[in-house]
């Protein structure tokens, strides 16, 4: 489990090593505040999302699930793109209004970019590579919260270079998106030689 | 109106979705290490953005406000998952090797970028011509990117071999970096400084410009 963990944060990071969540990743790095706000709005919806789709995967999609109404033949794994981008819109939906209600401090600092994050692809990639990885529940938990953290880490991490990078006299046409695609290389090499960590 | 012309070639250099929008940027990067993947993904993409912007755009008067977005991911979803089909039916070896990147075709933020911005307000047929061509501006800078990875990463193209490898008694050291992940973000940025450096309209401007007395010793 511990192993899972830092593979997903480290070794496999969502963003640094398979490219997933950049439209976001761009466009909401300019200052660490909301970089952070971003990160724990997807630990959170990466969390609860994975495991309900491994719910929904084994128990409603997946060949076989449904001999217990007499019908053993049939195999809806094919619906499992549509149901599990439903599903993401629906949790993101749902944490909304409970956070509206419950925590409102917490909604109106995420509140926007809670919508955002129906389409970033990491949410969708991370309950993909659960259907093909063949996750179990808990294994399920522990790779959405990994996924969510490594997600979050780099955003940090990138948002806080951006904030110093305004200040550096960077060549005119390599200014705003060509030097954060360096910048993101950089990382990306770091987080490579991270990935000795998870290896036993 | 803009000719039909313009709305197909304008989004090929001048708006191209990757390189200035920043648009579907995620499955650009992960499949470019070898032209094969590359060019199977550009194919599927700009089927499913034809695809999509065109029935999006002929129901457009029938959508409500309220729920279009929900409408639009699941016409998408629906084209994508028929494309993963094909692709698994037809060409299984590179389905295996784009593992899950075809089904992010679904968040690819190019396909409800153009459904939203474009189908939604726009006919048919410009909504297609719309769709291919920022198909193609992607497609041109994913092929950039595949080409330079693989010709220099394994001396191959299209896995027919271009360089003799050291390995097989020739010349070419194959340089590994370019198959790992930094290299695809390396690339992709001095492309766009490339690109910017020669259009200078599409560069970004400088938030903190540095005063010119300071910058002579």
């Amino acid at each position: 489990m511990t192993d899972l963990f830092l593979r997903a944060v480290f070794a496999d990071n969502l963003i640094l090593s398979l490219f997933l969540g950049m439209c976001t990743f761009l466009a909401v790095s300019k200052s660490v505040d909301t970089a952070l706000g971003l990160g724990a709005a997807v630990i959170v919806v990466m969390t609860v999302t994975v495991p309900v789709n491994q719910l929904i995967l084994t128990h409603l999609l997946s060949e076989g699930a449904w001999a217990w109404a007499g019908l053993p033949e049939v195999d809806l794994s094919f619906l499992r793109l549509i149901a599990f981008i439903g599903v993401i819109a629906a949790m993101v939906q749902v944490l909304e209004m409970a956070l509206d209600r419950f925590a409102p401090g917490l909604y109106r600092a995420l509140g926007i970019y809670l919508p955002l994050i129906t389409v970033n692809c990491a949410i969708l990639a991370g309950s993909l590579f659960m259907a093909e990885r063949s996750y179990t529940l808990g294994e399920s938990v522990v790779f959405g919260f990994g996924g969510g953290v490594g997600w979050a880490l780099a955003i940090a991490a990138l948002a806080a270079i951006r904030e110093r990078l305004d200040y550096a006299d960077v060549p005119r046409g390599l200014q705003g998106l060509g030097i954060t695609f360096v910048v993101t290389g950089l990382m990306s090499m770091g987080f490579t030689a991270f990935g000795s960590l998870a290896a036993p | 109106m803009r000719r039909p012309l313009d709305i197909l070639t304008g989004p090929i250099l001048a708006e191209n979705p990757v390189t200035l929008q920043i648009l579907g940027i995620c499955s650009a990067l992960a499949v470019t290490t070898s032209m094969t993947t590359a060019f199977t993904m550009c194919v599927a993409l700009t089927v499913v953005l034809m695809a999509s912007s065109a029935l999006i755009s002929a129901i457009r008067r029938h959508i409500p406000n309220a729920i279009r977005l929900i409408l639009q991911i699941t016409i998408i979803a629906s084209l994508v998952i028929v494309a993963d089909l094909v692709l698994q039916a037809y060409a299984f070896a590179v389905s295996q090797r784009l593992s899950i990147f075809v089904a992010l075709i679904v968040t690819n933020c190019i396909v409800l970028g153009r459904a939203e911005a474009f189908a939604m307000s726009n006919p048919v047929w410009p909504s297609v011509l719309d769709a291919l061509g920022n198909g193609l501006g992607y497609s041109a800078i994913l092929l950039i990117v595949a080409f330079v990875r693989e010709l220099f990463g394994s001396g191959t193209l299209f896995e027919i071999r271009v360089f003799a490898p050291v390995a097989e008694g020739g010349w070419f050291q194959p340089l590994g970096f370019l198959l790992l992940a930094p290299s695809a973000f390396f690339l992709l940025g001095l492309l766009i400084w490339a690109i910017r450096s020669w259009r200078s309209e599409q560069a970004e401007r400088d938030p903190h410009p540095v005063p010119l007395m300071e910058r002579t010793p």
